[in-house]
């Protein structure tokens, strides 16, 4: 360690709470990290210096007094720009929301300023979380950390980018097909999509509400467990939140794997795999193994079919969700018109970017007349037996262990075909219609770029991927290396 | 294959407006996609009962007990019209 920035969020809540730290020194190390790589990276839509070093000061009088400290107190997290922040530009990438100040905060928000965490600003992102580079960004794209003529995923690459160039200890994200899990693949961070309910989607700008979930990004797992910790639990003000008792994620991390018992789901090898992924994959698992994890073969037949019921479930979620940006209430506003459709066909016009227009015609597509039953109830149907694969597949297995994503970052600006950008998403997915958890973690290079390592848990087993993933760390050292491009 | 004529059916129905050059763009984007998704048609879904999310939660209720809610200035001030705080839109019925 020889910079503030590199300090995990473990290791620098242990110096804040001895005394050898300030919140101030963290944040302001923080900031001027921003200051100095951001304009490379791009990693923030917004940096909030002022509110970030005011909620220094009063971590720091917490940490003086002994008062109401968590192991988040003093710590400086950024958060993506599709949660609410109370009185704070909350844009979703979007010209629709460029000038948006929601009224209230997001229930992780408060739960991230009850327990005295610090906000350092708001991160880029694909509008409204549609996409997989963060290219669709209405602002501008962001670039990754380890090479900056790359992408570094989506659609949360802001919050990827920020972590893995140390502008942030830790961010929340959002993942609704793998947003969470690929970028955090592709800059060599820990992203993890929490369980369906297990977080509360309250003032999380709606996507596809079935499939959306928040969860953090950090550069290990017991920091990851850490922010779980936090922003876990029910909350009145999201029925589909779950009422389930939430584990000690920190004390889960054992780092003893032996006996475990991790399903290799043979259908993620899917056609077009990079051979470098391939590799350092297999060799991850093999480590797995020498842990003392029993790993074996698992098939998980209806994998073939998850880009295609996805790309109808979530559209057609999306097109309903959607259809609330009429001008009207908030958002931007057609004004050169005193007919009313004209205003409202106009303001979607130029208020959405390209990737939503596109999502909205396949959704609104699937659900008209005439197809509903062939698209969205069929797409339904099939997301049933995916679900139940999973099930089948956590009868006997405790992990299922995959590639994040079948291949390293690439270029901005190489995927120009939607239908393959989509297929980033092709191992991510099917967690997302199940509703199971899962989380990305690094898990070796191929030439000089990160290969993600995906682990994927059932129902409220964040606990046991998280085991996993500190585990395989403390054998390893994918996790602490830093780009060298920045 | 998407025409001309479903793009422009679907962008009404979405109440999305379109430029010209979008049109043409969209119906070969949405044709290509939908060759794709006909895989669908391919998986086994005899018997299958459709799945419209993952919570496992079944009727959530709760008492319905009045508590105060936001001041109307404060839900006003994003809007991009407003009079008398209200909402202001354009004539639905001339």
């Amino acid at each position: 360690m020889s910079e503030l920035y590199q300090l995990t969020i473990d290791e620098a809540s242990k110096l804040l709470r001895e005394g050898k730290l300030s919140s101030v020194e963290l944040t302001r190390a923080h900031l001027d990290r921003i200051r100095a790589v951001d304009d490379k990276v791009k990693a923030f839509t917004l940096v909030t210096d002022d509110l970030a070093l005011k909620q220094a000061e009063e971590a720091d009088r917490h940490l003086k007094s002994g008062e109401n400290v968590t192991p988040l107190t003093g710590i400086p997290l950024a958060i993506k720009d599709v949660i609410c922040t109370k009185d704070i530009p909350t844009t979703c990438g979007s010209r629709m929301l460029e000038h948006f100040k929601p009224p209230f905060n997001a229930t992780v928000m408060e739960k991230l300023n009850a327990a005295g965490a610090v906000m350092l600003g708001k991160t880029n992102m694909d509008e409204f979380a549609m996409g997989s580079s963060t290219e669709h960004s209405a602002f501008f794209p962001t670039h990754n950390p380890w090479d900056l003529t790359r992408a570094p995923g989506g659609s949360s690459g802001g919050s990827a980018a920020a972590v893995a160039a140390g502008m942030a200890m830790g961010t929340l994200g959002s993942d609704t097909g793998g947003s969470i899990r690929q970028p955090g693949s592709l800059c060599n961070v820990v992203g993890l999509k929490p369980t369906y309910g297990r977080v509360s989607r309250f003032g999380l700008v709606a996507f596809a509400s079935s499939l959306d979930q928040i969860g953090p990004f950090t550069r290990s797992a017991r920091d990851a467990a850490l922010i779980m910790q936090t922003i876990s639990g029910s909350d009145p003000r999201d029925a589909t939140c779950s009422p389930e008792p939430v584990g000690d994620y920190v004390a889960s991390l054992s780092g003893d794997i032996k006996g475990l018992r991790i399903g290799v789901p043979e259908e993620y090898w899917v056609e077009g795999m990079q051979p470098g992924v391939d590799q350092a994959v297999r060799a991850s698992i093999e480590k797995l193994r020498e842990l003392g994890a029993i790993v074996d073969k698992v098939s998980l037949p209806h994998t073939r079919y998850g880009v295609a019921a996805y790309y109808i479930v979530a559209p057609a979620e999306a097109s309903a969700n959607l259809s609330r940006y009429d001008g009207v209430k908030y958002g931007y506003s057609y004004r050169d018109t005193d007919e009313m459709w004209e205003a409202l066909e106009k303001t979607r016009e130029n208020g959405f970017g390209a990737e939503v227009k596109r999502r909205i015609m396949i959704g609104t597509y699937a659900l008209s007349s005439g197809y509903y039953d062939a698209y969205y109830k069929r797409a339904e149907k099939v997301r049933a037996l995916i679900a139940r694969d999973f099930t089948e597949a956590f009868e006997k297995f405790d992990v299922l262990v995959s590639p994040t994503c079948p291949s390293v970052a690439f270029r901005l600006g190489e995927i120009s075909d939607p239908y393959e950008m989509y297929l980033q998403d092709v191992l991510t997915i099917p967690a997302n219609l199940a509703g199971i958890c899962g989380v990305s973690i690094p898990g070796g290079f191929s030439d000089g770029l990160p290969v993600g390592l995906q682990l994927l848990g059932n129902f409220f087993a964040e606990d046991k991927i998280l085991r996993v993933a500190d585990a395989f760390e403390r054998v390893t050292d994918y996790h602490t290396r830093w780009p060298q491009a920045i | 294959m998407i025409d001309r004529k479903t793009v422009m059916h679907i962008a009404k129905l979405a109440r999305l407006g379109l430029q010209e050059e979008e049109i043409d763009v969209l119906g070969q984007q949405l044709s290509v996609i939908l060759e794709h998704i006909a895989v669908l048609q391919e998986a086994d879904v005899s018997g299958v009962s459709p799945t419209a999310h993952a919570s496992r939660l079944h009727n959530v209720t709760r008492e319905d007990v009045p508590q105060p809610s936001y001041a109307p200035e404060v839900l006003l001030a994003n809007a991009p019209a407003q009079e008398d705080n209200c909402l202001k839109v354009r004539a639905v019925l001339e």
